[in-house]
């Protein structure tokens, strides 16, 4: 899977599990304050991934996954491990 | 009642008989049933196969997307009625939050998000079986909760939990509420949705439900010879009580008073009604008493009636609280045509008894084709009637024996 293909697949999810329009889903947007997400809305965004690109992203991880492009490097690099 | 007058300025109805309070009034002078086939889930196995269930509901009307998904439809109901209810009276934000509360029940609450999570748990286990969202989409008081969420109501926020007294008893206790000072504005009432397998599959397994399958518009026939249980039906009823001094000086429209509310219990058995229905009598009583109402003043009650054994006990209830009166008030079971919705009922019948204060018109009990010789009131037999009447009362009677009464009376 490229870079690209896993960016287009991260915002597909976060566009869908937070209703959010395609021009506000880009890389430095930040989960909770830009794209309007609580911490519910947040645990149900990582087990989308998780689902999704059949990783697992620890609880202690979730903290440091702030923007979409955090989403995309995190799991670019579980991807290459 | 002793204390400030409580009027009822706004009403918000989902039904089986519609979203929207026109619809639902239209349906009920119309004598129209609501009860269809169950297209909910599949049905196939269960010895009921009907229920009345909400058509045409798009939660996307008052709901963003994505929070759908995130809360039971009971839930989803009771945001709904709410945001009709406040519109109906024309209420607008809250000038002084913290004075306006929120008392909605559920009967049962999330039993549709229970089974569908339980469902994943077991297929993909506990950590992408469970959504975040499961425990506030299914706990009864986010219903209130979310009401409180949406409209910025700061003051009084719980559920009362009665089985099918529960709407009757949040409306009660909000009137109680407002009459003594603890709030000027509540929204109160019930919502329910549970055509679901465990629901209709635990009532099933009581035998309460009617099987009549064949003719699912008819199977709700309270007070005939050839009823054989209650139909299981779903929606909110809600309805805005204010101040009514604060509703006279904004100009509010007024539907009706509640001037009286009672609430008792049979302590006899956890689902049959007491002998005589004792606990019924006393309800009706003291609900008038706290109006200060004589019995002879009571023109139309909206009776729990829901197509059991239990038609009979209330029947005899009504004639020994009301004597030679009962021969000559209307009652009704508006559940022929609506069905029973648990939770909800007591709010939409509250809902109804206003509306027909208001628009001067009895709504009909449907499919009396054949009077058990043991109901011989006056049950305003299959068509609508045009009368005036002064005071009306509504029963709701819950498993666990608890019962709820509500006196309302014409304003105009």
């Amino acid at each position: 899977m490229t870079t690209t293909d896993i960016e287009k697949q991260v915002i597909e999810i976060v566009r869908e599990q937070l209703d959010v329009k395609p021009e506000d889903c880009t890389l430095d947007k930040i989960f909770t304050d830009d794209l309007g997400a609580d911490s519910l809305a947040i645990v149900e965004l990582v087990l989308a991934f998780e689902e999704h690109f059949e990783i697992k992203i620890p609880d202690e991880e979730v903290e440091n996954i702030k923007t979409v492009g955090d989403a995309v490097n995190y799991i670019r690099a579980r991807r290459k491990a | 009642m002793t204390g400030r007058r409580v009027a009822i300025t706004g009403v918000g109805l989902v039904s089986p008989l519609g979203v929207g309070n026109d619809e639902n009034w239209r349906s009920l002078c119309a004598g129209k049933s609501g009860i269809g086939p169950i297209t909910r889930f599949d049905a196939s196995a269960m010895t009921t196969r009907f229920a009345g269930e909400v058509r045409d509901f798009d939660p996307t009307r008052w709901i963003p997307k994505k929070e759908v998904r995130q809360m039971d439809l009971f839930i989803q109901y009771a945001i709904a009625a709410a945001a009709m209810a406040v519109e109906d009276a024309k209420l607008g934000p809250p000038d002084d939050p913290e004075r306006f509360g929120v008392y909605v029940g559920a009967g049962l609450g999330g039993l549709p998000f229970l089974e569908s999570t339980h469902d994943s748990l077991r297929e993909k286990g506990p950590r992408h079986g469970i959504s975040p969202y499961f425990v506030p989409a299914i706990i009864v008081n986010l219903a209130p909760g979310q009401i409180s969420i949406r409209h910025n109501y700061r003051g009084p926020n719980m559920s009362h939990v009665s089985a099918c007294s529960t709407g009757a008893h949040s409306i009660g206790e909000a009137f109680h509420l407002i009459a003594r000072g603890g709030a000027d504005v509540m929204i109160a009432g019930g919502t329910e949705a549970t055509v679901s397998p465990l629901a209709v599959g635990g009532f099933g397994s009581m035998r309460a439900l009617s099987t009549r399958n064949d003719e699912p518009t008819k199977a709700s026939r309270p007070f005939t010879l050839s009823r054989d249980g209650f139909v299981l039906s779903e929606g909110a009823g809600l309805l805005i009580l204010e101040e009514w001094e604060r509703a006279k000086a904004r100009g509010a429209r007024i539907y009706a008073e509640i001037v009286g509310y009672a609430a008792t219990s049979d302590a006899h058995h956890i689902t049959a009604p007491s002998p005589d229905g004792e606990g019924a009598q006393r309800c009706m009583r003291l609900a008038l008493r706290d109006a200060g109402l004589p019995p002879e003043a009571v023109g139309y009650i909206n009776a729990h009636g829901t197509s059991t054994g239990a038609d009979a006990t209330e029947t005899g209830a009504i004639k020994a609280v009301f004597g030679e009166h009962a021969r000559k008030l209307a009652v009704s079971s508006t559940k022929s045509m609506h069905g029973h919705l648990l939770g909800a009922t007591g709010g939409l019948e509250a809902a109804i008894c206003a509306l027909a204060l208001h628009h001067e018109v009895l709504p009909p009990t449907i499919n009396l084709d054949d009077p058990d010789p043991e109901c011989d009131l006056d049950y305003v037999p299959h068509e609508a009637r045009k009368v005036a009447v002064d005071v009306a009362l509504s029963n709701s009677f819950g498993f666990g024996g608890t019962n709820a009464c509500l006196v309302f009376k014409r304003t105009g």
